[in-house]
């Protein structure tokens, strides 16, 4: 069963598991399918849903998150970063409903999309709308954070708000 | 004007090409010394003239046919002798090796420099392996794929789906009217021997393929291909007495002032690389895009050639799907003929070098079929999308 169809509010995917290897065939390459690689830099946002916490980069000074993370403030360049947490609300700026199965054992079709934070204009992630019908997708819909655990990462996907 | 733009004193000398096919079976650098030899000929130069070599991305082996061969590889088979050469990613695209040619000629580094991009993408194509997929490899991903793949974001499809969905929300633009770069495409196409695909195709064939990821289907995706593409780029006091009438290097765009991203952009109904480029290029000329006789614009999929259009100010913002719409002011005799070769969808993913050396075919009058009419003497190639890139303002006056 793909991410989409599954309901709760933390999924499970078998298929993102970095050692669920998937064999088709002696003749087809066994795939995982890929996980972020942690870093110092980069550990407070793919591991903060452990807590149920979205987390970014923030400059007190500017009153600015940052993402991508990195080592300065592009604004004040100050070096001296925080991380923060954000509420998880977000608005779909935009999205994808892809039917391309990309590798073996890709379930198709799944929805990408870009989303934008509450805590500010242009705080932007990459991301997959779940726990929505595929149809019902809209651009300006409200939705917020769920995270899927793979491993140690925890990917934080988007649903619809609810109520 | 008060200041000097040096890439006007650089032309295009000569153009080469090797076959362009699906799995043809043969080597990168037997496809590159090829086209090399032949734009070499087409110039009126030997060998031994070339003093420089330019390359986007370089030799590349993370990714399979998609850069088999760099600068090195063709100096040593052609035992080249020179003075400047640069292969590399980080530079504006797939034209960012003529623009460093430009570069180096400017500044007085090389007077002939060969500027090539080859691919075996077809030949390198598995069923689980395609160069243009990422995270395919098992490892985990860094560096900025991490921001997409672990979503499924696998492909620049996916990517470029996006701007197209927003640009459908916001401007109200159509699969019907998106259609129609494919359809034209197709119609030129059919009238250029080497193009891969060269049965007619109608707006219902196009609506009726299959989705890739919305609103993007099959018909807007390019077709990968085994082939190499070559231009000589020359110093004009050197070009002067050459075999053809050189193609002047009217103005570059090369900007990019926006995020490094794919997602950062301020504007997700465009491409910021494309907007910052043509912005540059235009502030280099007196031209304006109404003195464009033929336009060869970027397609690796059918949106961000819509996005270029407006870019390049052939249209306003927002208005690219009513432009192209009905197909008849992008056709061989229509206003602003695009893509007369067929494009990346039809003649195959050249990736951009296909667009400088279809501008100059058609500069030359050597378009046989496909020739547009009237002698067209000023033509803009464009390449790259998403992050990535340059347009160029080629004329022969």
């Amino acid at each position: 069963m793909g991410a989409a169809k599954d309901a709760g509010s933390i999924i499970h995917d078998p298929l993102l598991k970095a050692d669920n290897i998937l064999i088709r065939g002696a003749d087809v390459q066994a795939l995982p399918l890929p996980l972020p690689e942690i870093t110092e830099d980069n550990r407070h946002f793919w591991t903060g849903g452990a807590e149920g916490k979205l987390q970014f980069q923030y400059c007190p000074q500017c009153d600015y998150y940052l993402h991508p993370p990195g080592p300065v403030c592009p604004k004040c360049y100050q070096r001296s970063l925080v991380v923060k947490a954000v509420s998880g609300k977000a608005t779909l700026l935009t999205f994808s409903l892809n039917y391309q199965p990309w590798m073996p054992g890709l379930e198709v079709p799944y929805a990408v999309g870009i989303v934008e934070m509450a805590e500010q204009k242009g705080l932007r992630l990459t991301t997959n709308i779940v726990n929505c019908e595929l149809d019902k997708i809209q651009i300006g819909m409200p939705v917020q954070v769920v995270f899927q655990q793979a491993d140690d990462v925890y990917l934080p996907l988007f649903e619809p708000v609810r109520g | 004007m008060t200041i000097q733009f040096n890439e006007k004193n650089c032309a295009i000398t000569g153009i080469g090409q090797s076959p362009v096919g699906r799995k043809l079976g043969r080597s990168a650098l037997d496809l590159t010394v090829e086209a090399a030899l032949a734009a070499i000929a087409d110039a009126g130069l030997k060998p031994s003239d070339i003093d420089g070599v330019a390359t986007w991305p370089g030799a590349n082996t993370n990714h399979p046919g998609m850069s088999p061969i760099g600068v090195f590889e063709l100096k040593d088979a052609l035992r080249l002798q020179l003075n400047w050469f640069s292969g590399g990613m980080e530079a504006a695209g797939q034209f960012g090796s003529i623009v460093n040619a430009c570069a180096a000629i400017a500044c007085g580094l090389a007077t002939h420099v060969l500027c090539f991009r080859s691919l075996t993408e077809s030949s390198a194509q598995t069923a689980t392996r395609r160069a243009s997929v990422s995270g395919s490899d098992g490892e985990r991903v860094s560096g900025l794929g991490q921001w997409a793949v672990p979503f499924k974001a696998f492909s620049a499809s996916i990517w470029t789906a996006q701007f197209a969905q927003r640009h459908f929300h916001e401007y109200g633009t159509t699969r019907e009217q998106l259609g129609w770069i494919a359809v034209n495409q197709r119609r030129n196409a059919a009238l250029n021997p080497k193009a891969v695909f060269r049965d007619p195709i109608t707006i219902d064939d196009y609506l009726n393929a299959r989705m890739i990821a919305t609103p993007l289907c099959l018909l807007d995706c390019d077709v990968p291909v085994d082939a190499a593409t070559v231009v000589i780029v020359s110093r004009m006091d050197a070009a002067k007495d050459l075999r053809k009438k050189p193609i002047r290097i009217e103005s570059i765009g090369c900007a990019h002032h926006g995020r490094f991203s794919w997602d950062q952009h301020d504007d997700l109904t465009t491409q910021q690389a494309l907007r910052d480029a043509a912005q540059m290029m235009w502030a280099r000329t007196d031209l304006k895009p109404k003195d464009v006789d033929v336009a060869e614009l970027y397609d690796g999929f059918s949106f961000i050639c819509l996005n270029w259009l407006e870019e390049l100010g052939f249209c306003g913002l927002g208005e690219s799907g009513a432009f192209v719409e009905g197909g008849t002011r992008i056709a061989l005799d229509g206003e602003l003929p695009l893509n007369t070769h067929g494009g990346q969808l039809s003649a195959g993913r050249t990736h951009g070098f296909g667009f400088v050396h279809e501008a100059c075919t058609q500069l030359w009058g050597e378009g046989d079929a496909r020739q547009v009419k009237n002698n067209p003497q000023v033509a803009v190639a464009a390449a790259g999308g998403g992050v990535f890139g340059t347009s160029l303002l080629l004329t022969t006056d």
